[in-house]
């Protein structure tokens, strides 16, 4: 198959980039679409089936300061305050995610919880100045010469590289997990109609749960490393409403219903924010997250399925054309 | 095998279901038939656990259900149809019924064996079980024999079927009948069925109890609900017409 080809020769590209000698800045770049990629897949894991959360800032936040804190409080190694972020973040979903799930709690509602969730973690960081610097953003101590497996912290871009592209791949084989597995049909059919999946048999509770602590966890992974890497955390890039929202946008923008959807929605939120910088500067605070917002609006009455989603739609329409088999599908749905 | 004692369901103060108690035996095919809104699918729908019963107790094969979520209603052994389909549109037909072969049962089964079960539940309701077929292509009828498909595929013991659905020709009720008559004997399923209008279901059913304001007012044997005075009465004066057509149906030619 050559879909399996192209698979093979974009990896081939990815692992031998830091081998070329690749600008520093675009280096730079390259992570940090990987990074983000990873958390808007991570977010896709759930948002796809209609679990839109508008807080995943909260996970990612809590994933970022956790390893963060743990290190300079009480000089934790980020192999162990990563997964402590993690462990904490998927408690929190589980205090958030059950009673709304128990209790129905679905659609705007649950977007509206979870958009407090966010803002409620971002002001907690804030509040906690003493230990978190607040608003001013915390920088983890450097450790040794500023390279160190054991402080997870690296001087070269391209271990980095290494580290982010091994959490992305990771991050689309559990994507693909998910996707293969019958869970997905569950959600999927508890996504349009909770009373008729639950008649048979489907715990929609737990369904709902499950995919929402997997998300929380991945999220906060993606934290733990995006701190690692920057070395800097500040609660407004990593959790409250502007990275919440990002988040949705890109995820959406790519296209939440393929697995490299997400991945394009990096591609694309980054170079435009990049771009943005570069061209308007820093003094316009906000700006970003008002295209965004816009951006998503006409995403989603446009373009649902995404950049990506809707360029494989279209190819398939193309390929599809000849055999006729969609289109036949399509006339006789018509006509019932 | 199911014995319903003084069910009770009120929506705020509307009593739906009135202190309904009957029992179904095992192998049996009871109608459960009623004017519109005499509480047929609230009875259903309370049974299964979609919705919470206000009072009354529920006992399925000597344990209490009553109360119990859907979820497990549905593990314990009773399956249920709803009476406006509600397919999951964005599964294929095969999808929709695999769903419920996974998940409908009570214990763990392989992912090919529920695409197995779903592919014969399907072909048991003679719907197409190829993995292309699509939920949009299906009419009234169809989407009919999606719902017990989907409620066959847990590997039920009991079905409540909600068959009654405008929109049905004469013709394609007479093939529900048939095909519930086919169900039972085949797998040995017991099945509850609720229609509004009596024809075809007399004809199918070995007793019938009948709802009127949430009440049981008549239960028996088709031909003797079917003269019942008070039947009559409730059936004139909305459907005369039907409860003389069922007259005559139950009536042995
Ligand atoms: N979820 C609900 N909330 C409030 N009232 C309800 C609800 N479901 C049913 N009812 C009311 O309860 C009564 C019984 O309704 P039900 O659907 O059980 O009737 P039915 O016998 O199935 O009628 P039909 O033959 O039209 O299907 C009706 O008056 C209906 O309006
Ligand atoms: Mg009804």
């Amino acid at each position: 198959m050559t879909g399996r080809r192209l698979q093979y020769a974009g990896l081939a590209v990815l692992v031998a980039l830091p081998f070329v000698g690749v600008p520093e800045y675009y280096m730079h770049i390259l992570v940090l679409i990987l990074i983000w990629g990873f958390v808007y897949t991570a977010w896709a894991i759930m948002g796809r089936f209609g679990l839109v959360s508008l807080g995943h800032g909260a996970f990612l936040g809590i994933g970022a300061y956790t390893v963060a804190l743990a290190w300079n409080l009480l000089g934790l190694t980020p192999w162990l305050g990563i997964p402590l972020g993690v462990g904490l973040a998927v408690l929190v979903a589980v205090v958030i995610g059950y009673p709304c799930f128990r209790f129905r709690v679905v659609g705007h509602y649950f977007a509206l919880v979870t958009l407090a969730l966010g803002e409620v973690v971002r002001l907690t960081i804030v509040a906690l100045r003493d230990h978190t610097g607040g608003s001013l953003g915390l920088t983890p101590n450097r450790y040794g010469e500023g390279t160190s497996l054991y402080a997870l912290q690296f001087a070269d871009k391209e271990v980095f590289y290494v580290i982010a592209l091994l959490l992305w791949l990771a991050g689309i084989w559990i994507w693909r997990r998910v996707d293969a597995s019958m869970a997905r049909f569950a959600m999927d059919a508890l996504s349009e109609d909770e009373d008729a999946a639950a008649s048979v048999g489907v715990h929609v509770t737990a369904q709902k749960l499950r995919i929402t602590m997997l998300s929380a966890a991945l999220t906060a992974l993606g934290g733990g490393v995006y701190a690692q890497y920057l070395l800097y955390v500040n609660p407004g890039t990593v959790s409250g409403i502007g990275v919440s929202l990002q988040i949705v946008f890109a995820a959406i923008a790519g296209g939440m219903f393929t697995a490299l959807g997400p991945t394009v929605g990096a591609m694309i939120t980054i170079v435009l924010a990049e771009t943005l910088r570069i061209a308007i500067g820093t003094e316009v605070i906000g700006l970003d997250t008002t295209i965004y917002g816009v951006m998503l609006i006409l995403f989603i009455i446009f373009l649902p399925k995404g950049v990506l989603g809707g360029l494989i739609e279209l190819y398939e329409r193309r390929t599809a054309g000849g055999a006729g088999a969609m289109a036949g599908k399509r006339e006789v749905g018509g006509g019932a | 095998m199911l014995a319903v004692q003084d069910l009770t369901k009120q929506f705020g103060g509307f009593v739906a279901v009135n202190r309904v108690s009957f029992a179904v035996e095992e192998g049996e095919i009871l109608g459960l038939i009623g004017p519109n809104g005499s509480g047929k699918s609230t009875v259903f729908n309370v049974v299964a656990g979609t919705l919470p019963l206000t009072a009354g107790s529920v006992r399925f094969e000597g344990k209490e259900i009553g109360g119990l979520p859907p979820d497990q209603v549905c593990h314990r052994g009773i399956a249920r149809t709803f009476q406006i389909p509600r397919p999951f549109k964005r599964l294929s037909l095969l999808e929709n019924v695999a769903v419920s072969a996974f998940y409908g049962q009570n214990r763990d089964i392989s992912r090919s064996r529920a695409w197995e079960q779903a592919e014969e539940a399907l072909a048991l309701v003679k719907l197409p079980t190829e993995a292309t077929a699509t939920v949009d292509a299906l009419g009234a009828a169809g989407l009919k024999k999606l719902e017990l498909a989907r409620a066959l595929a847990t590997q039920p013991k009991l079905v409540l079927a909600d068959e009654s659905l405008g929109g049905l020709d004469e013709a394609e009720m007479e093939q529900a009948a048939d095909m519930l008559q086919d169900i039972r004997r085949q797998k040995g399923i017991t099945i509850i069925w609720v229609e509004h209008i009596m024809g075809v279901l007399m004809r199918v059913v070995d007793r019938v109890i009948v709802l009127d304001h949430g009440e049981k007012i008549a239960e028996g044997l088709p031909r003797a609900v079917a003269e019942d005075p008070r039947v009559i009465e409730v059936y004139l004066g909305r459907q005369g017409t039907a409860a003389a057509a069922a007259a005559d149906a139950a009536r042995p030619s």
